[in-house]
């Protein structure tokens, strides 16, 4: 019973954080459905690619890759190559994912771009499982996607309402996130250093490289500007001991003590 | 569709396995029951935000600033969104009214 009641005590912390994306991805996952539709796919591929590859924007690739000559080991490196930003989320992620047992590979495997954002962002609010939080996040999100997809896939057809434009719900999201971590006070100079390294150098690349090849040069540059800057921003602010993984770390020692 | 079925299958299965190296490589290289260096924990406070901010850029990537509309619809509802967001700070609120001023904007001005 108590862990009937943790469970829901989640959930409920968990939803309202996932609305936007329940709109999003239902509506993507919709026009992702539909296009497979269009080429030929019955709503089974759609609903399939959409529950294990679960990486938006891959899966709108493998629609042309299934549509070209076999070439499984070119599939391969290109989902290495377009999910290259996915190594960043792990190691943005081992800190809070410690201690998590089971849940842990679930979690690693439904890590997409707006779980990411959302459970590497969320303040855990008191009283709520980290873990659960966490989990329904993902699972939430999951569910959108591949019952966006898979109704599309039914549907086929267009939409009966004018959509145009509702896609800017994932921007933003992404965008509020970032406001909420410049304005959130616990992480001060290094978190909004970091975020403004992370805007200048993807606007950089995106310039440089342009749109479809700038997600790798932009993490590479990112990386060689961190190493540089870790005199400043390892031990900027007494945080190194308040925030990340230490905190997280010591709430997940009082939940194991507490049961 | 060119390929056969198992063909199809066999693609897919090399994209969910390429997607999953991905994710699961750092978790793998860093177990939970070794405390990894100093400076992937470094990475691992500093990399959020860093993260965030290229998933902003990355969703506008496709804007076109130097032709059509040149970007304004997507500067009004940002900045429409920093606005509410400061005004308000409640994260539906700020997505909500983005985006419907985005789309009002594609769909009735641009």
């Amino acid at each position: 019973m108590a862990e009937r009641g943790v469970r829901i005590r989640a959930l409920k912390a968990a939803f309202p954080l996932t609305v936007p994306i329940a709109l999003g991805f239902l509506f993507l996952g919709c026009s992702y459905g539909m296009l497979m539709g269009t080429k030929g796919f019955s709503f089974v591929w759609p609903m399939c690619m959409s529950a294990f590859i679960f990486a938006g924007s891959m899966e709108f690739v493998t629609v042309n890759l299934l549509l070209s000559a076999f070439n499984p080991l070119a599939a391969f490196l290109l989902a290495l190559m377009v999910n290259a930003r996915h190594l960043f989320y792990g190691l943005s992620m081992l800190g809070r994912f410690r201690g998590l047992g089971w849940k842990r590979p679930l979690l690693i495997f439904g890590m997409c771009d707006e779980t990411f954002a959302v459970n590497s962002s969320v303040h855990v609010p008191e009283g709520v499982d980290r873990g659960w939080l966490y989990l329904w996040v993902t699972l939430l999100n999951q569910s959108y996607w591949v019952t966006g997809a898979t109704l599309g896939g039914i549907l086929g057809a267009n939409l009966p309402f004018d959509t145009d434009g509702l896609d800017f719900v994932l921007t933003a999201m992404f965008l509020v996130i970032f406001l909420e971590q410049w304005m959130g006070g616990d992480t001060g100079r290094r978190g909004r250093i970091s975020a403004l390294i992370g805007v200048g150098v993807s606007i950089a690349c995106l310039v440089l490289f342009g749109s479809d090849g700038f997600m790798i040069p932009a993490m590479a540059a990112m990386i060689v500007l961190f190493v540089a800057l870790r005199p400043w921003l390892d031990d900027l602010a007494p945080a190194a001991a308040t925030d990340g993984t230490v905190a997280d770390g010591t709430a997940a020692d009082g939940k194991e003590t507490a049961r | 569709m060119t390929m056969t079925v198992l063909q199809g299958i066999l693609t897919i299965l090399a994209v969910v396995a390429g997607t999953m190296l991905t994710r699961f490589v750092p978790f793998l290289v860093f177990p939970e029951s070794k405390r990894p260096p100093r400076i992937i924990e470094y990475f691992g406070k500093v990399l959020p935000y860093a993260m965030t901010g290229l998933l902003v850029v990355y969703a506008l990537r496709n804007t076109p600033i130097l032709t059509g509309d040149h970007g304004l619809p997507e500067l009004i509802a940002c900045l429409t969104i920093v606005a509410l967001h400061l005004w308000r700070r409640n994260m539906l609120v700020s997505i909500a009214g983005g985006t419907i001023v985005y789309m009002l904007l594609v769909q009735l001005v641009f």
